[in-house]
């Protein structure tokens, strides 16, 4: 016979107070994590997606993607690197896209490749042939439709979609370097660039070489003329990305502190309820830890309970949000958010412990 | 658990003295006592005279600063906390004055909170359980909670719940306070009953002198002194 759980089943409205506010408290986790990721993916899709451990930049582009520049010829050095395996060009270009039937213009990051990131088939076949990322659906972006990109409308037809390849919050387009190089040329005229000439090249190492290595190698190959960075680093490096998130995880640690302090909050004030009771069970030989083990166990059942409740209130919510606002849910940070629950409730409940254990068991009966 | 030949209850010089800065109040003072295996003996004594504190004393709620307290062959005066808490748990039944039942647990589960902390086998406790209702004549309330049941009802399942571990000794602590004379009556005489049916011994603490009938033996306490009902 579990008491704890035949309390929870026989007076569930006295644990109404502390449900309610981890049921919230969940829902505010699980909407801030999912924002959270759906700002970093939103971020950092198109260069997770990239292949091979390195990316090399301009070394005056301070790695920025958009301001990075490498000629055929420092492409050329690069190849003979020692510990070099595979290079690839790689552009982007960042403009507003004209989708038909729509109002309102969506933001897109335009990409030419060379080697297929992750997720995204070789480039398509005709220039002005682009994959477009599945987010850019919440804009009535359709297969088959063509869209018009910046203030020349250059156009460019959908063959297909990705998924996670966006940048810096804007759609990704996946095309060939010739289309990219198209679409750059016609919205900004004065950037037009040189055959061979890419912004960042993506590098694989070969087998058993050591990147760093080899990155130091490159940037001492090109004379200085390139940095070149693992693929993570070029990540965290996106602008506002490492504050972005250490913002949002202050947040979120602060919020499962909450969600402790409430349980805490509450158990102790339902052991001191709870004294009478407690010293009759302590009489009739519950030891001090059956009875925090039954504290302990109501805590974490409610912590579940409450992710159940939580969970489906932050996708109500999320259902009301609009698409275009980047809030993900994933499993992960799901599982996330209701193992720190629990852990937090039990935590919160063990400030109880000391009350359970000076309960003195001759009260019962004076 | 089980009859024994020796005293169920031995008591030699037992003394409690509580201490509070340089004040020192002493509760109870050399009291010596000696209960028999199936014997029934009421205490009586007026409010603050160490009646409950002696019945605490010698259900190991409370440990004496002096003396030796022997339960069923076992001396417990000595023993730490976790060895008095499995002492309690296997050997003394409690029925507490303000019935002290569990709300949200009903008859049945309420006795067999005792045997759930001690993890006996499961089954066999449900039997018991069910056993002690019957005799009880509580059968047909064993699934009610305690807000379902009388007053008489509640008593009746406290005092099934003090002999769910099949205990030595039972301590019961004023019985009848809250209850009327003709109920309290009643409820005094199924003690008795359910105590002699056992063979188990008993310490009846009671403030009321027309229930001390029912014991074989009164014992008076004043001041912490313990003594003969009719020389105190």
């Amino acid at each position: 016979m579990k008491l704890a759980l035949l309390e929870l089943r026989r007076r569930p409205w006295r644990f109404a107070p502390a449900v309610i506010a981890l049921v919230l408290l969940t829902g505010l986790l699980l909407t801030l994590g999912g924002l959270l990721d759906g700002l970093y993916n939103g971020f950092t899709g198109a260069l997770r997606a990239q292949p091979g451990a390195l990316l090399t930049y301009a070394s005056d582009a301070n790695l920025s993607v958009i301001r990075s520049r490498i000629d055929a010829a420092t492409t050329a050095q690069v190849e003979r690197v020692p510990g070099v395996e595979q290079v690839g060009g790689l552009g982007t270009v960042l403009l507003g896209a004209k989708i038909p039937g729509q109002a309102t213009e969506a933001s897109v990051a335009l990409f030419g490749y060379q080697r297929a990131p992750g997720g995204v088939p070789a480039p398509p076949d005709k220039a002005g042939q682009v994959y477009a990322d599945t987010s850019l659906k919440a804009y009535g972006v359709q297969e088959g439709q063509t869209l018009l990109l910046g203030p020349q409308r250059y156009p460019v037809s959908i063959v297909g979609w990705v998924s996670d390849t966006n940048f810096l919050l804007q759609g990704g387009l996946w095309g060939g370097l010739d289309t990219w190089r198209q679409v750059l040329g016609s919205a900004r005229p004065d950037q037009v660039l040189a055959s061979g000439t890419y912004q960042v090249l993506t590098v694989s190492t070969t087998a058993g070489a050591d990147p760093a290595w080899v990155a130091g190698a490159i940037d001492a190959a090109t004379g200085g003329r390139t940095q070149t960075v693992t693929r993570s680093f070029a990540v965290d490096s996106l602008p506002g990305i490492t504050q972005q998130r250490s913002t949002f995880n202050a947040i979120i640690d602060t919020t499962f502190f909450v969600a402790a302090l409430v349980v805490a909050l509450f158990f102790v004030l339902l052991t001191i309820e709870r004294v009478g009771i407690y010293a009759v069970f302590k009489a009739v030989g519950a030891s001090s830890g059956q009875l925090f083990a039954q504290v302990v166990l109501q805590a974490v059942m409610i912590a579940v309970v409450s992710f159940m409740v939580g969970a489906l209130l932050a996708l109500t919510v999320g259902r009301l949000i609009p698409p275009q606002v980047p809030l993900q849910f994933s499993a992960s940070r799901a599982l996330q958010v209701a193992v720190g629950l629990v852990v937090m409730s039990t935590l919160g409940s063990a400030v109880s412990l000391r009350r359970v254990v000076r309960i003195d068991p001759a009260t019962a009966i004076s | 658990m089980g009859h024994h030949r020796e005293a169920a209850l031995k008591l030699e010089n037992v003394r409690k003295v509580y201490r509070s800065g340089d004040a020192e109040t002493v509760a109870v003072d050399r009291a010596s006592l000696e209960v028999g295996p199936a014997e029934i003996v009421a205490l009586v004594g007026p409010s603050g005279s160490g009646k409950t504190t002696l019945l605490s004393i010698s259900g190991g709620l409370l440990s004496p600063s002096q003396g030796r307290v022997v339960v069923a062959g076992d001396e417990i005066s000595g023993y730490d906390p976790k060895r008095l808490t499995r002492f309690r748990r296997e050997s003394v039944g409690f029925v507490f004055q303000s019935v002290n039942l569990v709300p949200f647990l009903t008859a049945r589960e309420n006795l067999l909170v005792v045997t759930d902390f001690s993890r006996r086998d499961k089954k066999k406790s449900k039997a018991r359980a069910d056993q002690l209702l019957t005799e009880l004549r509580l059968e047909e309330r064993a699934d009610n909670l305690p807000r379902q049941l009388s007053g008489g009802e509640r008593q009746r399942v406290a005092v099934g719940r003090a002999f769910m571990n099949q205990p030595d000794l039972v301590l019961i602590d004023e019985p009848t306070s809250a209850l009327d004379t003709k109920l309290g009556e009643q409820v005094m005489e199924l003690i008795v009953t359910e105590v002699r049916a056992r063979g188990t011994a008993a310490v009846i603490v009671t403030h009321d002198m027309r229930m001390t009938h029912f014991a074989d033996r009164t014992l008076a306490i004043v001041d912490g002194i313990l003594g003969d009902a009719a020389t105190s």
